[in-house]
C-alpha cells in the first residue's frame, strides 16, 4: 500500500501526459504528479493515483479520464487511489511549474517562505501578471483547496497562488 | 478488537463530518467572499479526510455498509462526536473560536496519529496534517484579528472563547475502546495531549488581548453519543436526502 517511488512504464508516457487536470487544464496529471505507478500486467494497466488534497473533488474525474485515454490507445486499466506518501508540491514538474505561471497562478515557493508568506505577510510572491513581488495576501484558500488568493499592488492583478504542500 | 477499532476510527471521522457539516452551512453566507470560500475549503478538506476514515471503518466492520451508510444513517446517538464540533455557528467569531479550539488539538492528535502502528491510520494522518495545518493558520489568524480588533470585535471573540471552553476538556477523555486501541500502539493517548493544547491556546489567546477562561467545570457525554440539543437539527439537515430518497446517488 505504500509507494515510495514513482513507477511508470516508458510506453504509458505519452498517453498519460495527454490527461489533463480537470481544475487546472493547462497542466497535464503528469506534470501535477500525481501519477505515481502505471505498470502493464497481463494486459491490464494499473494505475496508482494520489490525491493533492484530501477532499479533492478532481480525484473522481482524474480516475475515469486516464481510463478513457488508455482505453483509446487500447489498454485496458484499474485505477487505485493511494494516501500514502502524501502528495507534495515538490512532485509539480518544472515544466508543470512554468505551465501554472503562464497560465496566472504562482508556483508555490519552499515550505519556509510559504509560511512567511502566509503568516507574517511577508512579500515573496511574484506577481503572474507584472513579475512584481510587491503583492499581498488577500485570503489563505482560494478558488480551489490548493491555491491562495494574492493581489498585486503595483498593477492591481488579483491572482491564486499554489500553497506548499 | 474489530469492534473496538471501528469505534475508535469513529471517534475520530465523526469529529471532522460533523465540523465540516457545521462549516458548510456558511456555503453563500459567509460574513464576505473570501471567509466564505475558506470556511468551505475548510469544510471541503474535512469531508474528503472523512471519507477515508469511513472507506476504512466500513472495511474493518465488514458488515456490508458503505462508506455512505456509515456517514449518513446513524442515529444521534451513535455519533460520537466531541459536543465542540456541533455547536452552532451563532456569530463569525463563534465559528472561528470553535475552529481554532479544534484545530489545535486536531494538529497535535493528529501528529501522534502519523506514529501508528496501522498503516492505514497512520496514512490518512501524514495526508490531513498538511492540510490542517493550513486550519490552524486561518483560524488563529481570526482569533488574533477580532481579539486583537475593535472593542465590539473583541468582545465577540471573548464571548465565543468563554462560551465554547466549556467544551475543551471533552477532547482529551478516553472512552473504553479508545483504551484498548492505544494500548495496541494504534490509537493516540489524548490525555498527554492536555498540557500541550492548553499552552498553545493560551498562547494565542493572551497574543490576541484575550482573557484565558478560569472554567473548572466542562461538559462531556459526545464521545458516549449524549449530544446537546443541536446535534439532531445537523443531522436532519445532513441525512434529508438520504432519509427522504433511500439509497439515492448523487
Amino acid at each position: 500500500m505504500v509507494v515510495t517511488e514513482q513507477h511508470i512504464d516508458q510506453k504509458l508516457f505519452p498517453v498519460l501526459e495527454q490527461v489533463s487536470d480537470p481544475e487546472i487544464p493547462v497542466l497535464s496529471i503528469m506534470e501535477m504528479g500525481v501519477v505515481r505507478t502505471a505498470v502493464i500486467e497481463n494486459d491490464i494497466v494499473k494505475v496508482q493515483i494520489t490525491p493533492t488534497y484530501s477532499g479533492c473533488p478532481a480525484m473522481d474525474v482524474i480516475g475515469e479520464d486516464i481510463q478513457k485515454a488508455l482505453l483509446d490507445a487500447g489498454y485496458q486499466s484499474e485505477i487505485e487511489l493511494i494516501l500514502s506518501p502524501a502528495w507534495t508540491t515538490d512532485w509539480i514538474t518544472s515544466k508543470g511549474r512554468k505551465a501554472l505561471e503562464e497560465y496566472g497562478i504562482a508556483a508555490p515557493l519552499d515550505a519556509e517562505a510559504d509560511k512567511s508568506v502566509l503568516l507574517e505577510g511577508q512579500k515573496l510572491v511574484k506577481c503572474t501578471n507584472c513579475n512584481s513581488i510587491n503583492t499581498r495576501l488577500v485570503s489563505q484558500f482560494g478558488s480551489t483547496a490548493c491555491k491562495a488568493q494574492f493581489q498585486c499592488n503595483d498593477c492591481q492583478e488579483p491572482f491564486d497562488y499554489f500553497k506548499c504542500l | 478488537m474489530k469492534t473496538d477499532l471501528y469505534k475508535y476510527i469513529l471517534g475520530i471521522a465523526d469529529n471532522s463530518l460533523i465540523l465540516g457539516q457545521r462549516l458548510g452551512e456558511l456555503c453563500g453566507h459567509g460574513p464576505s467572499l473570501e471567509t466564505d470560500i475558506a470556511c468551505t475549503n475548510i469544510s471541503l478538506d474535512l469531508f474528503g479526510q472523512v471519507r477515508s476514515y469511513y472507506q476504512y471503518a466500513a472495511k474493518i466492520i465488514g458488515d456490508g455498509r458503505s462508506e455512505d451508510d456509515i456517514a449518513m444513517l446513524r442515529k444521534e446517538r451513535e455519533y460520537v462526536n466531541v459536543l465542540l464540533v456541533e455547536q452552532p455557528n451563532r456569530d463569525f467569531a463563534y465559528t472561528m473560536a470553535r475552529q481554532f479550539l479544534f484545530d489545535v488539538y486536531h494538529l497535535l492528535f493528529l501528529n501522534e496519529l502519523q506514529k501508528s502502528k496501522d498503516e492505514t491510520l497512520s496514512a490518512i494522518a501524514k495526508k490531513s496534517i498538511k492540510e490542517v495545518s493550513y486550519h490552524q493558520r486561518f483560524s488563529s489568524d481570526w482569533v488574533k484579528r477580532l481579539g486583537d480588533g475593535t472593542a465590539e470585535s473583541h468582545q465577540k471573540m471573548q464571548n465565543a472563547i468563554d462560551g465554547l471552553w466549556t467544551y475543551t476538556d471533552e477532547l482529551f477523555h478516553q472512552t473504553e475502546a479508545d483504551k484498548i486501541i492505544v494500548s495496541e500502539g494504534i490509537g493516540v493517548d489524548v490525555t498527554v495531549l492536555k498540557a500541550a493544547y492548553y499552552t498553545a491556546v493560551s498562547k494565542i489567546l493572551t497574543e490576541s488581548t484575550l482573557k484565558v477562561p478560569e472554567l473548572k467545570w466542562f461538559q462531556k457525554g459526545g464521545k458516549q453519543g449524549i449530544h446537546t440539543e443541536h446535534l439532531g437539527y445537523l443531522l436532519s439537515d445532513l441525512q434529508y436526502m438520504q432519509r427522504t430518497y433511500p439509497n439515492m446517488k448523487w
